[in-house]
């Protein structure tokens, strides 16, 4: 019994599940900008989850305080500049462009020419080699006889 | 006592991998056949040892022996019996024990089914396994020994985290790791290839149903955790690149490299060393993915074992493996020179840039999961790396592939004419442009993502489908298709299952409508075309949790589609809620409702999403892993493993056993 009022007692107070019928504003253009923006701001108290999943009371209070600064007139830029400026760069899910991160955005296409390059060399190479063998006469026949079956 | 005894059947089997790693490697190297042989019965003592230890280890969880520290941190006397078993591998110790225990299977699986290989390299590939085995059984015993006893047992134990108990979940983690394990036989083969100093199509032809079998669990596995995560997290996400996910996605980018590179391998005798490489990486990358996912180095929903002694332990691990595999490699390199000679336009042509495409796809998601590691260490910036890097950086590389996929199929070997092949799919083509046309004039918001996503999924299904008819050859003879090998017809479900998915990713991130609202009991809302009605809500108690569960009938026009029981548990021992969002599952869509707290006007916060093609995701991943299954099946595979007995004749042939 002990444990079934303890039960009822913390059923009552679970944590909020992201974002609140309260915390919507009523103008549906502001609304769905407040929305873009937290998808791409971390719950700093989470494991890698952005304030607009996250049921973290941080994250409620993040996500008003982009409404806030919606309300107030601020842009999109301008609110993630105010959170960034208090909560550090860890609070962007989207890394900036800024010095040492060009180089994670510029990875994957860099990868990409690189591998590319290689390739097309590799491919050049392959059409005019001579086809050759390093298997003894008998193995190739082996080897042949087992591939056929 | 059993517990004891599953101990001990732990240390001797680190004994017996000993003797598995040391004796057959030295006899292929000294050519001494005693030695080779003990390879065989060494694997299977091996998984005997493993499977009474796992067993014993199962047993007390089953019987919740709280005298086991395991067992207090992860089950409960309350639990659900399923939960009680999946609770074995709910957890850092078991889920190890778990991984070796898989890795013996393979290795004897390796020794029941390897007669038909030749002697050294059989001996090479069961020592190398068997290495494995001694590295993570040493982890086991040193860091992490499931069989820790409790001085004074509690009276109870803390239960399973809430999160985990769940089918879906129950069964992930076992698939995962044989996909992660299954690439450790390749890694095997490579690596005893190497040391051989010989790779040839035979080779090609050994290696590729273990690459086959390791994508196939591994895309279950995936899959499995993906559709958790939609019906358990509570709003539907289904993919949030989160380092644990990473961990299992890189491995999966780089065994679909391989089960293609290898049969350029099988067919034509080429990509050998880059064949070899991907193996080695593809294991690599698995074990990187262990040490991400143990040693706390990244922060994660899922992450086991924060505890950095643990970490460096399988960073030496990893360190020893992949450092001595790409030694060796480097070293033995010139061995492997290309044979066949194709053009610039070939089907290997098209292989090769399919593996470029899904090495630097794997490679991109790696350089985004540490990137936050590497600017800490080096520039002292805190900053994360989260899901917008990755959807900007990663899609464009699946958006290549799918374009060129549908052509490479069917690019005949050797040379080839682009412009025939793309006649030849012109059908496919006008389909996915009639699609994308349909799409864009159909949607109200004018994004690009589903005309793009859907198009494109149309045309890998289209392309996949019409690479089958142009197999019955000019007069279109039907009778053609059953005659066709089981590989032809798994290359069309593992394209077309990858099509779905794409169509299926495009369709639910570009049309999901989504609703927050207050509702009182009996009120009625509208919803993108449904009418939904709370028609109650009540408390009630489950085995382990207490719920509040709604219900909820759906109504499309006048006619009910569903009445669904959202709820929210609360698991009083753990103390930590989840949601079990009720779901209808439909063809086109799904209708997902979420039932939050109580307000202060006696309403219930309610969220309800529209998910337009939700099941396609996961449908098509299970239609990948059946073309997967297909293609293992298929005769040539099947006639390797009977045809023992005429290599035994042959003169320099496996003696039988």
């Amino acid at each position: 019994m002990k444990r079934l009022i303890l039960a009822l007692t913390l059923l009552l107070a679970t944590p909020l599940y992201a974002v609140q019928p309260d915390e919507v504003l009523t103008d549906p253009v502001m609304e769905s900008r407040a929305r873009d923006i937290s998808q791409g701001l971390r719950c700093l108290v989470c494991r890698n989850e952005n304030i607009d999943e996250s049921n973290a009371t941080l994250a409620k209070d993040l996500r008003l305080l982009v409404r806030e600064r919606l309300v107030a007139g601020d842009t999109n830029e301008q609110t993630v500049a105010y959170i960034v400026d208090r909560y550090g760069e860890y609070v962007l899910l989207k890394p900036t462009l800024t010095g040492a991160n060009k180089l994670l955005w510029i990875a994957g296409p860099a990868m990409l020419i690189i591998a590319l390059g290689i390739g097309f060399g590799f491919l050049r190479r392959r059409q005019s080699e001579p086809e050759q063998s390093d298997l003894t006469e008998d193995e190739e026949k082996r080897l042949q006889a087992l591939l056929n079956e | 006592m059993l517990v004891e005894l599953g101990h001990f059947a732990l240390v001797m089997a680190f004994v017996v991998a000993i003797a598995q790693t040391v004796l057959p490697l030295w006899g292929a190297q000294t050519s001494k056949r005693a030695l080779m042989a003990v390879g065989e019965p060494a694997a299977l003592v091996q998984l005997v040892l493993i499977a009474f230890s796992f067993g014993a280890l199962t047993y007390a969880f089953v019987t919740s022996d709280f005298s086991l520290k395991v067992v207090v941190a992860n089950s409960h006397t309350l639990k659900p019996m399923l939960y009680k078993v999946s609770g074995v591998w709910g957890n850092h110790e078991g889920s190890m024990l778990l991984w070796v225990l898989i890795l013996a299977l393979f290795g004897a699986a390796a020794a029941l089914f390897g007669s038909n290989l030749p002697d050294t390299l059989r001996a090479r590939v069961l020592g190398v396994q068997g290495a494995i085995g001694l590295a993570f059984l040493a982890f086991i015993l040193f860091t992490s020994n499931p069989f820790t006893r409790l001085e004074f047992p509690p009276m109870n134990g803390e239960d399973l985290n809430p999160l985990l108990q769940d089918p879906g979940l129950a069964f992930h983690p076992p698939f995962l790791y044989l996909g992660y394990v299954g690439l450790s036989m390749t890694f095997s083969f490579a690596v005893a290839a190497l040391l051989e100093g010989r790779v040839d199509a035979a080779w090609g032809r050994w290696v590729r149903p273990w690459t086959l079998a390791a994508w196939i669990f591994l895309t279950i596995g995936i899959g499995l955790g993906s559709w958790w995560a939609y019906y358990e997290l509570g709003w539907g996400g289904f993919w949030f690149w989160d380092p644990v996910e990473n961990a299992s996605f890189m491995p999966w980018l780089f065994a679909a490299a391989l089960l293609h590179s290898a049969i350029v391998v099988e067919k034509r005798e080429a990509l050998k060393s880059w064949t070899i490489l991907l193996a080695i990486l593809a294991f690599g990358f698995s074990l990187i993915g262990t040490f991400l996912v143990r040693s706390g180095v990244i922060t994660s929903v899922h992450a086991f074992a924060n505890d950095p002694e643990r970490g460096i332990f399988i960073l030496m691990i990893l360190a020893f493996f992949m450092g001595g595999a790409l030694i060796l490699f480097s070293l033995r390199a010139n061995v492997m020179s290309a044979k066949g000679v194709f053009s610039m336009v070939s089907r290997e042509s098209a292989l090769v840039v399919n593996n470029i495409l899904l090495a630097v796809a794997a490679l991109v998601v790696f350089t985004g999961t540490i990137w936050p590691l590497v600017a800490e260490a080096f520039w002292a910036r805190k900053l994360s790396v989260g899901a917008p890097f990755f959807n900007a950086a990663f899609t464009p590389f699946f958006t290549m592939l799918a374009v060129v996929l549908p052509i490479g199929a069917i690019l005949p070997w050797k040379r080839a004419r682009l412009g025939v092949a793309v006649k030849k799919l012109i059908p496919a083509l006008i389909l996915a442009l009639a699609v994308m046309g349909l799409i864009w004039s159909m949607q109200t918001q004018k994004t690009l993502l589903a005309p793009i996503g859907l198009g494109l999924g149309t045309w890998v299904v289209a392309g996949a489908i019409q690479d089958i008819v142009l197999k019955l050859g000019q007069n279109r003879t039907l009778s053609r298709l059953f005659r066709l090998p089981r590989a032809d017809w798994g290359r069309l479900f593992a394209h077309g299952g990858l099509g779905i998915t794409i169509a299926g990713i495009a369709g639910l991130t570009a049309w999901t409508v989504e609703d927050i609202r207050i509702v009182q009991v009996g009120e009625t809302f509208d919803v993108a075309g449904y009418t939904i009605t709370l028609d109650a809500v009540e408390r009630k108690q489950g085995p382990n949790y207490l719920t509040t569960m709604a219900t909820m009938s759906v109504f499309e026009g006048p006619q009910k589609v569903a009445t669904l029981h959202p709820e929210k548990r609360s698991y009083p021992v753990a103390q930590m809620p989840t949601t079990e969002a009720g779901i209808d599952n439909g063809f086109w869509r799904d209708v997902y409702l979420v039932i939050g707290d109580v307000q202060s006007n006696g309403g219930w916060a309610v969220r309800t999403y529209i998910k337009p093609l939700a099941n396609w995701i996961w449908g098509g991943t299970l239609i990948m892993a059946f073309g997967g299954l297909l293609s293992l099946t298929d005769r040539r595979y099947r006639v390797a493993a009977g045809a023992r007995k005429s290599a035994a004749s042959a003169p320099k042939g496996v003696p039988a056993e």
